[in-house]
């Protein structure tokens, strides 16, 4: 028996507080408990990025910010520790990619809007996605946890290439922190297996009434397929973190060659470190669309609803949604094409990368022309879906030179790899999930954030995070690697490039130092609309999809009496014909109206 | 039965919405084949670095990749050479448990209590047995060639066995001289094989644990009761999975 049916008869349950805020089942408070634990994981990354960035734009100078946060050890008088440095990055790569932007975008917002926007009573199984949530708890508290081990977090970088990754002696990074990554990012995989099947299962068994596929929002078709896309490649990544985990504790070898480590021959022999590569980039690409997807999902919705207008192409926005997930697992190998692939292999990979940028311009160019002549509202959440456009695009053409194998060849695992991604996917997504917050939290939490704050949020975060990342990619093509500690070590720089690298830092770390700060307005903004927001209406931004057409109190069920059947598409904005703009879709064809797409 | 429901409605009616399932399978079913994808690509993943693996070795004239039948010779209580007879049997006990299971979901269609006991508990019996087996086998690949514990003999000179793994000659408890394996074959093809096997066997051993905790629930009656035995149909559905990807794990193991 479905959940679904159970709740069918409004049963009330009087509930402890355990069960309504910890031990929740309940699919809008399990939303809630991601969202907030993805924001506390959040300020964690911005923080640990904001001090690698502290060593990159002033290095080794002595700062009083590092020693307040990571005291004698890791940062003795002041400066910080070369280890401490490469842990910093992983840590906040690994938060930033896997808690924030997987687990919280797609656990947040999948749970939130799923039921409510398919006209269900709840999650197929509340059971599972109350483990689901407590497993992504559990793993996300191991990763922070390994911040504090003795020989400091996992230090090889987010991608954890082995040998780095395997041997326990090869840097102090190494030991007791990778051991722990390796178990947190089991665990969550294993919440994000759950979270995956329930999102699938939900949205193909429980649609309520004339809830056809091709009339659910393109929210919901995005988290479909984000769903998909994970259960199909994070089982990859378990493969390679178990074997990881066989070489680091059980002496395997499956990655590692022969190798000597302070003057003895080690052990292990025979295997390839590429192995690896193959088995963590056939996740990690599709990782990337996993991030994005949802974020380009809840932005159709909040440009089509702010713009008063239907959507672009909404069939078309399905079909990119599938064929950007068709292609996100037989583009993998553009992240290996210095391994000595073949090189008629890395072309075949340079084709299919390259025709990626079809449907994600199929996407951009809906949005622009949803935009056309809308009778468009600025609220922070179209704010930042329209940054999420902006930034996609920017990014998206970074993206088509490294897609190419003899330029990526240039500018591979230098900064302007790390710009690219962190536009294409860090901004785009993050946008996307700050303008999800602000569209949806009259929905959460029956509350208006303000949204004069909102906008002073928006034009700072976009205005640093360019700053952050558009000079990023000169230090890139000037020849900057990643992960380095400090430039002026290595005689392979000449004095020019060493000079533009540290006076361009110096301007990033300012931006970044800037937009950590910003973030504070969104903090305050977001707990204190909790308590004492303004009260919001059931409607609030004349949406079309059913959430809208819930009390604002939040009721177990979803809705007090019947579930609403649907009628048409969600996107009947200013249809012709209608007093209102919006239509929303429990609203009954007129005589003689015909149904939109 | 889902198959029959299914072509009577047409499909406009069935992904149309009102709760009713595109595939005609409650939601728990439709978790369990979407699981058993997932799991299946982790399996994907593990055999193709298992591939890799050994195109990356096959060829390499010093640590020569060992097939099957070289490998696999043993049957328990003899002393024949009987390669891949062993592993031959336990993969038709595994299938046979496979039959075994669709016998007894077939039972629960019927509401047959009795023939749902039977067939469960000979599902549980072949899950144990090809268990034991892996025990067997492995425990006979730790303790080396000629069936003594393979240790790191310090004073003895490394041969090279014909099957591309190295031994020495040390002396048993006995006084006797005997050949210590130290590696089978090159240590790659080892690691693999005790993890591939392994994590497969892990899969067998919480099936094993499912049917069992299942079977327990039939001859309590909880599943007659609800008025379905759904949950042997989802636990059927893992069992056969499991011997599924032991027909691959046995494929690139032991034949190819």
């Amino acid at each position: 028996m479905s959940a679904a049916a159970a709740h069918d008869h409004g049963h009330h349950h009087k509930e402890s507080f355990i069960t309504k805020y910890i031990f929740s089942q309940d699919h809008k408070m399990i939303g809630k408990q991601f969202l907030v634990t993805a924001i506390i994981m959040a300020v964690v990354a911005v923080l640990l990025s904001v001090l690698f960035r502290i060593q990159l734009g002033w290095p080794g100078e002595s700062n009083s910010a590092l020693s307040f946060f990571l005291g004698d050890t890791w940062a003795p008088d002041g400066v910080l520790d070369r280890g401490m440095y490469l842990g910093l990055v992983t840590i906040h790569g690994t938060i930033m990619v896997f808690f924030v932007l997987t687990g919280g975008l797609s656990g947040t917002f999948s749970n939130l809007l799923i039921p409510l926007q398919l006209g269900a009573r709840d999650m197929a199984s509340g059971l599972l996605n109350m483990i689901s949530y407590w497993l992504f708890f559990l793993s996300s508290v191991l990763m922070l946890y390994s911040l504090f081990v003795e020989t400091g977090p996992a230090g090889g970088g987010w991608t954890i290439y082995p040998p780095l990754s395997i041997y326990e002696e090869a840097t102090p990074s190494s030991g007791q922190g990778m051991t722990l990554w390796l178990l947190s990012m089991t665990i969550f995989v294993a919440s994000s297996l759950l979270g995956s099947l329930n999102y699938i299962v939900t949205v193909l068994n429980l649609r309520t009434k004339g809830m056809k596929m091709t009339r659910m929002p393109l929210t919901i078709w995005a988290f479909f397929i984000t769903a998909v896309i994970g259960v199909l490649s994070f089982p990859v990544l378990v493969s390679a973190v178990v074997l990881m985990l066989m070489d680091r504790t059980m002496g395997t070898s499956f990655y590692v060659n022969d190798a000597i480590q302070g003057g003895e021959i080690l052990e292990q022999s025979g295997g390839s470190p590429i192995l690896f590569e193959h088995l963590f980039w056939f996740l990690g690409h599709p990782e990337v669309y996993i991030v994005l997807l949802p974020a380009l999902g809840l932005t159709s919705e909040i440009v089509s609803t702010n713009s008063r207008k239907p959507i672009f192409g909404y069939k078309a926005m399905i079909l990119s949604i599938l064929a950007i997930a068709f292609l996100s697992f037989i583009v993998w190998g553009h992240h290996m094409f210095i391994t000595g692939m073949n090189p008629f292999l890395g072309g075949v990979f340079v084709f299919t990368t390259l025709l990626i940028a079809i449907p994600s311009a199929v996407k951009v160019f809906n949005y622009i022309t949803t935009l056309w002549k809308g009778n468009i509202k600025y609220t922070p959440a179209m704010l930042f879906s329209v940054g999420l456009v902006s930034s996609f695009i920017t990014g998206g053409i970074t993206g088509i030179i490294l897609a190419d194998s003899a330029l990526d060849i240039a500018v591979h695992d230098t900064y302007f790899v790390v710009a690219h991604f962190h536009v294409v996917m860090g901004l785009s997504a993050i946008f996307g999930m700050f303008a999800g917050v602000y569209h949806w939290f009259p929905k959460m939490y029956g509350k208006m954030m303000n949204s004069k704050l909102g906008m002073v949020h928006f034009w700072l975060t976009l205005i640093s995070a360019y700053g952050v990342f558009f000079p990023m990619h000169f230090v890139g093509i000037g020849g900057a690697p990643r992960r380095y500690y400090d430039y002026s070590v290595y005689e392979s720089f000449d004095t020019n490039q060493l000079e533009m690298f540290i006076d361009l830092n110096e301007i990033i770390s300012i931006f970044a130092i800037v937009g950590a700060l910003a973030q504070a307005i969104f903090i305050f903004n977001f707990f204190y609309s909790i308590r004492r927001g303004q009260k919001a209406v059931q409607n609030p931004w004349k949406g079309n999809t059913l959430e809208w057409t819930t009390p604002v109190e939040h009721i177990h069920g979803n809705w007090p009496g019947e579930i609403p059947t649907v009628h048409r598409w969600p996107y009947d904005y200013s249809k012709p014909g209608k007093e209102e703009d919006y239509c929303p879709q429990n609203v009954p064809l007129e005589e003689g109206e015909e149904e939109d797409h | 039965m889902a198959g029959a429901a299914s072509k009577e409605i047409d499909s406009a009616t069935l992904w149309g919405g009102g709760y009713t399932s595109p595939f005609s399978v409650s939601y728990g079913k439709l978790m369990m084949w979407f699981f058993l994808v997932s799991d299946g690509l982790t399996f994907g993943g593990l055999l193709s670095a298992l591939g890799f693996a050994k195109f990356a070795n096959v060829n390499d004239a010093t640590s020569h990749w060992p097939t099957g039948e070289e490998v696999f010779t043993h049957l328990p209580g003899t002393h024949a050479h009987a390669p891949l007879i062993y592993v031959a049997l336990m993969t038709f006990i595994l299938i046979i448990s496979s039959v075994t299971m669709v016998l007894a979901v077939e039972a629960g269609h019927r509401m047959d209590k009795k023939a749902v006991i039977k067939w469960m508990a000979w599902t549980v019996v072949g899950g144990l047995i090809f268990l034991g087996s892996q025990v067997w086998e492995w425990s006979t690949f730790i303790a080396g060639y000629d069936g003594d514990i393979s240790t790191w003999a310090d004073n003895g000179t490394l041969s090279h066995s014909p099957y591309g793994g190295q031994w020495v000659m040390g002396v048993d408890a006995h006084g006797h001289e005997v050949k210590q394996m130290v590696t089978y074959g090159p240590t790659l093809y080892a690691n693999f094989f005790f993890f591939i096997t392994g994590f497969h066997g892990f899969h067998v051993f919480t099936g094993v644990l499912f049917n069992f905790l299942v079977l327990r629930n039939v001859i309590r009656g909880v599943y007659h009761k609800r008025g379905h035995y759904e949950m042997v149909e989802k636990v059927g559905l893992y069992w056969h999975f499991v011997d599924l990807v032991w027909v691959f794990v046995f494929t690139f193991f032991y034949l190819v």
